[in-house]
């Protein structure tokens, strides 16, 4: 069966490709293959399914510990080459070398065009024997929630969601509206931002999905909601709630006849990711925990019954969550007790989840410390953390981060809380954070960053502007003894609202990191990903 | 009798005056300008010179010296009032000494050399009597007053010269100098203009919808963004509430963080400042320095049971010290920081700079 397919788009192929330009011969070739899964759905359609999407979404030599932002062109050569002998049998051996010399040009032809399209990334084409082992490939490609001003990107990313309705079980397909939505953007963008996104709080994209849906599992559905209104937030919560979310979707999970629980499971989670990152741009953590999961299920043994394996799936997202966060947050309190004296005045910023708990471990402890919390607009998180704080009993003062500089005289430490910690030493976290440090500086106050390892990224940034997230500009607005000036901004022509979420920190300003290998300097997170690496 | 008339009216003028400047001063910035507070206590003060009963320029800088202390007791922080004070002071000993017939120069410096070869004091008791004396103190008041009302579109006019096309300017809060001074920059030039809001009060909002009447490209951003954007930011230009004797400022909460953050990135900070707020203060009185208003507006009384734990701040003002500063724009031209005592010495005499 498989032969006989494998033939006929060998066959396909070859016609095509003498006739007509590129682009056309692949479109082509897309619409032959939907055609022939609609007249047999076997185990052919599935295959095609996921090669194709293997190629389009070419994967490291790891196939399942692809994240969908980030995807290397020079690699599926070296996976096609590893797979095909796998999946094609002894006297198909040679259809196999076609079909991967086939998929070897599609890749650079895609190469060449996104050559053209994001210029000066390296051609990936000119390294097709990439080892993964020693070299990371160097060229990923652009996620997808940063080039909101290239509309080829747009029009990519909308087939793709597009595509990621018909993935999955091959009948019921064609209901109107069930599809992972394409969430529209807000308001007047400054220009300095027009390649990022900017939702309205009001818009959630599950106003526009329809009831029932076949296509995402209503606990992932939830999740969006909660993650787009801000009622989960800050990276721990929000990688908890997705794994805890991941779980119920295995548990619900049923391999279809003749599917492989490893194969079929990765992609089913792929839309789901799709519709996540539509309702908010997923973290550096969520990424390495979805990172993670893919890994694991790929590595299910085939002959694994299922209920075996969901166990399996079950207890390596519990032990992910108690070593990665929980044990790591004990480990980190561990180290940050001892930098904190008797007598200290100890700044914090925001609610961060981690530095909370420090605070409240080393409360009880017995140290004698009081602590200053610092707010912002419009967020105004810090009256979180406020209030856990005081609930420990913990004498608190709080400011807003204008009075930073009347306040600072009296501290003695400052510790932050991280989103994400890039590999070139910069930190990224909350807007205002790099202020604090810069003020700190100012005033020679340490400044004492607090993260898990499983936050580390290998992004590189020195900006808060090439990659950030855009919030729902109308939080600015506030009224003040019965005005409100900003309230008819959009109908101003020149007037924009900037809503940053995230800001980049230099490491100079960063004294200490301390994470659950120890205490490091800011510039040793590279070595840390690498040595993560080499273990995994 | 007519005298007592006056007098009564006088001093009910006066009293008005300060109960104003008590109410303004205990809201949330000063609902009117420093530049209205200058006018009004100068047109009071030549009101008292003309009405009130003194026969010799002592008497007269005694009056004026008694109200003075009582005008800026009514409200430390609006600083404009003392230096008004101190200017017609200053005005009053140089219409004494014109009329008596010798240089002000020479009375003025206090140097080492002075101190040694005049051997006395070169005081002057200001007793003698001069009948101009009056008339020319009232016309030198009429003319500062002249000077006050055109200090605003001295300075916008200075705009072109420090303003290029398509430049992006931070600001912060809002200063009807710095306002006027934009506006004026736009009628030639394009640029783009980003407003930080300045918690609590957020008087940034009414900035921003201002300025982008006047069709200038404008973005609020929040406090914490400020550090954040400062990379795209050419020039910094903001207003302040004084300016101190050493060349530091006293401006509303966030200017601190906003200089550090531009002289990180290498940013020139521009201070727009009428004459008018050059104050001969020092910034080390820690207890006068600052003022605050009600935490109500940092953590407003909703919050509940955890306000009787905590304690919550809420400053007006930041220290800006000199060196973070690159420009004072002024009614009389652009200067360095270190250049402002010497400003101070010409509009203020030392022995006035305490009332």
């Amino acid at each position: 069966m498989m032969l006989i397919s494998a033939a006929m788009t060998l066959v396909v192929g070859h016609e095509l490709q003498s006739a007509e330009p590129k682009e056309e011969k692949q479109r082509l070739r897309k619409e032959k293959k939907q055609h022939k899964k609609n007249k047999k759905d076997d185990r052919g359609p599935p295959e095609k399914e996921k090669e194709k999407e293997k190629a389009s979404v070419p994967a490291p030599s790891k196939p399942a510990t692809q994240s969908p932002a980030h995807k290397a062109a020079p690699v599926p050569v070296n996976a096609s080459a590893s797979e095909s002998p796998v999946a094609a049998e002894k006297p198909a051996k040679s259809k196999a070398e076609l079909r991967a010399e086939r998929r070897a040009r599609q890749d650079s032809e895609r190469a060449s065009k996104q050559g053209k399209k994001e210029g000066g990334q390296q051609s990936t084409s000119s390294k097709p024997k990439a080892t993964p082992n020693e070299l990371q490939p160097v060229v990923k490609r652009l996620p997808d929630h940063v080039q909101v001003d290239d509309p080829v990107a747009l029009k990519k990313l909308a087939k793709k969601l597009e595509r990621q309705q018909k993935s999955g079980q091959g009948c019921s397909l064609n209901i109107t509206g069930v599809k992972v939505p394409l969430r529209s953007d807000y308001g007047y963008k400054v220009s300095l931002f027009s390649h990022l996104h900017q939702y309205s709080r009001k818009n959630p994209p599950t106003q526009q999905i329809s009831i029932p849906v076949t296509v995402i599992h209503p606990s992932i559905v939830r999740l969006g909601l909660q993650y787009s209104q801000g009622i989960i937030a800050g990276s721990n919560a929000r990688s908890v709630a997705l794994l805890h979310a991941f779980k119920q979707v295995i548990q619900d999970y049923s391999t279809p006849p003749n599917e492989e629980l490893s194969r079929d499971l990765v992609n089913k989670l792929s839309p789901y990711i799709s519709f996540l990152s539509q309702c908010r741009p997923l973290s550096a953590s969520m990424g390495n925990a979805i990172k993670y999961i893919k890994k694991e299920i790929s590595n299910i043994p085939s002959q694994c019954k299922e209920e075996e394996a969901k166990r399996i799936l079950q207890e390596c997202i519990d032990s992910y969550i108690n070593e990665k966060i929980i044990l790591a947050s004990e480990a980190i309190s561990k180290y940050a007790i001892e930098k904190i004296s008797d007598g200290d005045v100890i700044l914090v910023y925001g609610c961060s989840s981690l530095v909370n708990h420090i605070l409240c471990e080393a409360f009880e402890k017995q140290r004698k410390f009081r602590v200053i919390v610092v707010d912002s607009r419009p967020r105004l998180e810090g009256r979180e953390a406020l209030r856990r704080l005081v609930k420990k009993g913990i004498r608190c003062t709080y400011v807003l981060i204008s009075a930073l500089s009347y306040i600072l005289p009296e501290v003695s430490k400052v510790f932050l809380g991280a989103h994400a910690l890039l590999a070139n030493g910069y930190v990224m976290s909350r807007v205002g954070t790099s202020q604090i440090a810069l003020v700190a500086k100012a005033y020679n106050v340490p400044v004492l960053v607090c993260c898990e390892t499983y936050k580390f990224c290998e992004r590189v940034q020195t900006d808060s502007f090439v990659s950030n997230e855009l919030d729902d500009p109308d939080d600015l607005i506030v009224t003040r003894n019965g005005k409100t000036h900003l309230e008819n901004w959009q109908t101003v022509k020149s007037l924009g609202l900037l809503n940053l979420v995230y800001d980049v920190t230099p490491p100079d300003f960063v004294d200490l990191v301390i994470t659950d290998l120890g205490m490091i300097p800011c510039t040793s997170v590279p070595v840390v990903l690498r040595v993560k690496n080499v273990d995994q | 009798m007519p005298g007592a008339d006056k007098e009564t009216e006088l001093s009910e003028r006066i009293e008005a005056f300060l109960s104003e400047l008590k109410r303004c001063g205990s809201g949330a910035g000063s609902l009117r300008g420093s530049a209205e507070t200058a006018r009004e206590t100068t047109s009071l003060l030549r009101r008292i010179t003309a009405q009130a009963r003194w026969s010799n320029a002592g008497d007269l800088m005694e009056i004026i010296r008694k109200e003075g202390r009582r005008m800026t007791a009514g409200q430390p922080s609006e600083t404009t009032v003392g230096n008004m004070v101190r200017r017609v002071l200053k005005i009053i000993r140089e219409e004494y000494a014109r009329s008596r017939g010798s240089t002000e120069e020479a009375d003025q410096q206090e140097s080492l050399h002075k101190l040694l070869t005049s051997g006395g004091s070169s005081e002057d008791n200001f007793r003698q009597h001069f009948t101009h004396l009056k008339a020319n103190v009232i016309e030198a008041i009429n003319e500062l007053l002249t000077e006050l009302e055109g200090t605003t579109d001295n300075i916008s006019m200075q705009a072109l010269e420090h303003i290029h096309s398509n430049e992006v300017i931070m600001t912060i809060g809002r200063s009807r100098t710095v306002e006027a001074f934009l506006k004026d920059a736009a009628r030639k030039r394009k640029f783009h203009v980003i407003v930080a809001e300045c918690a609590p009060f957020c008087q940034g909002h009414e900035m921003a919808t201002s300025l982008s009447k006047e069709d200038i490209e404008t973005t609020v951003i929040p406090d914490a963004a400020i550090f954040a954007v400062m990379s795209r930011v050419n020039k910094v230009i903001i207003g302040t509430q004084t300016v101190l004797a050493n060349g530091g400022l006293r401006a509303v909460n966030g200017t601190h963080t906003l200089a550090l953050a531009a002289k990180h990135h290498s940013t020139p900070l521009i201070v727009c400042a009428p004459m008018f707020k050059l104050s001969p203060q020092f910034p080390n009185e820690e207890d006068t320095f600052h003022k605050f208003v009600s935490p109500h507006e940092v953590l407003p009384f909703t919050e509940g049971e955890i306000l009787s734990k905590v304690n919550a701040h809420c400053p007006v003002f930041d220290y800006v010290p000199p060196e973070l500063i690159t420009l004072f724009i002024s009614n009389i031209g652009g200067n360095a920081p270190s250049y402002i005592y010497r400003l101070m010495s010409e509009l203020y005499h030392p022995e006035d700079h305490e009332l």
